[in-house]
């Protein structure tokens, strides 16, 4: 990575985590269980980096193992956070009938 | 197969995508649209790194997917609502696992060619692996008290700040000797790995199992900040977004947790509260208890114009959320307004006790937050406190000398009248006495959450 890259890396992670702090400063306490849980699936991203290194033949023998577990554990992640995410959204219900199935 | 290029600006979509998702999830309404429009963005990052001119073999990857696919679906299928806490710390330790794996086997990599990693690769290589392992063994101690696998008391031992901070040293130490001399041998980077596992289980096994809810927020956090820095080894721009979006929301939550705790960060984590139990500041002597039975708790309740019910863990315990539903349809059908006053610790992770009263079928907007709430108590003829305890102690108010003094509380004291369901008289996490069940205007109503509440969904009917 060149000097320059690497600022620019730096000024990226700098501003999402900003951004992240004011999305996450307005979402209401009723929501923040599945807040987290969501937040673990988008932290599942991870898979991207398991995949680079699982799909390359360079890395040899001991790469594929670790890729293999990586992106197991990163898929956990992805499907078990949006899927349970998505099972305690579709339980909010407003009122005053919206309660009955 | 698609071009650099092309990659890049497919990956800023799905962060794109993400960053959509977070947003609407600032409203129960399009809460789930912006979930689906997250995963719509995970799906696409995907596809693109399948597409990628760089993968060269699709054996390994797909069953990975396929594995880690599988057993994801089926744990979000078949978890609890209750045992939330638990899937959330799991996710957390397999989210960090994951990122150490990626970046211990890009530093192989990087060795095994004799190749010299600049400063900031193996900087952030080394960061990665120290969060991801940290993540990775302190959400399994923490999945661990939490599924009460192993006690949930602070497990402490003499000098252990010494330890945790000697280990660090240490960790530091390898790290600076990798960084600095890139010749240096093998051994030191899994020792480094080794180490910082250890130092994952010792920064959790201190912490009470009652100050969880902070703990799993954290280590949310490190999960993404694990991902960020595996972004700044493999270079990938949506890495470092989305890793840096999910260490803020983590950090926020943790922040809010112990704000509601009226304690810091630190206290929490290195003030093993939950090793002694807190000394009662107030004796209890000479004060009486009024208790009550169902048949006039039933009365009050069945008459009362506004109701506002406190739940606790306790309810959750119980199991007893569909029976609050029906004592809830039943005072609403007789002309009463029902609230439900939900304290920000209420629940054993953020947000935990909505989940749960949503499962109940109990419509979001009559769950209220505690500043919300608080000025309503006065106008509220009962307050049924169910399973709660800490968190309506009025000492927090009033008394400088207790544990939880300062700590924002929900003011069912306020009310009219305080009925206090609870199995018997004694004291809640923090071990401390609460006034409010000694107040002239409460009344006690002893019994298991979900008996108790069944019966008096029987009485009310009859009212």
């Amino acid at each position: 990575m060149t000097g320059m890259d690497l600022i620019g890396f730096i000024v990226v992670f700098i501003l999402a985590t900003y951004l992240g702090a004011s999305l996450i400063g307005r979402v209401p306490p009723t929501l923040h269980t599945p807040l987290m849980s969501g937040a673990n699936a988008v932290s599942g991203i991870t898979v991207v980096g398991a995949m680079a290194v699982a799909g390359h033949t360079d890395y040899g023998w001991l790469g594929s193992v670790l890729g293999f577990i990586a992106i197991v554990f990163a898929m956990m992640n992805v499907v078990g956070g949006y899927a349970v995410t998505d099972r305690m959204l579709e339980m909010f219900k407003k009122g005053p009938q919206g309660g009955a199935k | 197969m698609i071009g650099i290029g092309l990659e890049r600006l497919l990956y800023l979509v799905a962060t794109v995508l993400f960053i959509t998702g977070l947003k609407q999830l600032q409203s129960p309404e399009t809460a789930r649209k912006g979930n689906q429009i997250s995963a719509a963005g995970m799906l696409l990052a995907i596809v693109i790194t399948l597409l990628s001119t760089k993968t060269m073999t699709y054996g390994t990857i797909m069953a990975g997917l396929l594995v880690g696919g599988a057993v994801g679906l089926y744990m979000a299928r078949s978890v609890a609502m209750t045992s939330m806490p638990q899937m959330v710390a799991l996710l957390n330790g397999v989210g960090g696992g994951s990122s150490l794996l990626v970046a211990t086997a890009e530093y192989l990599h990087m060795y095994e060619k004799g190749e010299a990693a600049t400063l900031d690769v193996a900087l952030s290589t080394h960061l990665g692996v120290l969060i991801g392992a940290v993540t990775l063994t302190g959400s399994a101690i923490a999945w661990a008290k939490l599924q009460e696998v192993m006690t949930g008391k602070a497990i402490t031992f003499g000098g252990q700040k010494t330890v945790n901070g000697l280990l660090f040293a240490v960790i530091a130490g390898l790290a600076a000797w990798l960084i600095v001399v890139p010749t240096a041998p093998l051994w030191a980077f899994y020792a480094l790995i080794g180490l910082s596992l250890l130092l994952g289980v010792l920064l959790v096994i201190p912490i009470g199992g009652a100050d969880m809810p902070v703990v799993i927020s954290l280590l949310n956090s490190y999960s993404g900040i694990a991902a960020a820095m595996t972004g700044f080894v493999i270079k990938s721009e949506v890495l470092v977004v989305s890793g840096a979006l999910v260490g803020s929301s983590g950090i926020i939550l943790s922040q809010i947790m112990c704000k509601a705790m009226n304690r810091s960060l630190g206290n929490v984590l290195f003030g093993a509260f939950g090793a002694a139990a807190g000394k009662s500041s107030k004796s209890s002597e000479g004060l009486t208890v009024a208790s009550t039975n169902v048949e006039e708790a039933a009365l009050q309740l069945a008459y009362a114009q506004q109701v506002i019910i406190v739940p606790g863990y306790g309810l959750a315990v119980a199991q007893a959320q569909h029976q609050v539903r029906e004592l809830m349809d039943l005072i609403e059908k007789r002309g009463g307004t029902v609230k439900f006053a939900i304290h920000p610790v209420a629940g054993r992770m953020p947000g935990h006790m909505n989940v749960l009263l949503a499962e109940a079928n109990i419509p979001y907007d009559k769950l209220i937050d505690m500043d919300d709430i608080n000025p309503e108590f006065e106008r509220t003829d009962v307050c049924l406190v169910i399973g709660a305890n800490d968190v309506v102690n009025p000492a927090a108010r009033t008394d400088p000398s207790s544990p939880i003094f300062g700590m924002p509380i929900l003011n069912a004291d306020q009310a009219k009248r305080c009925i206090v369901m609870k199995r018997g008289m004694s004291a809640g996490f923090a071990g401390i006495e609460n006034e409010l069940f000694y107040n002239p205007k409460t009344q006690m109503l002893f019994g298991d959450a979900k008996g108790t509440l069944t019966k008096l969904v029987a009485e009310v009917k009859q009212v």
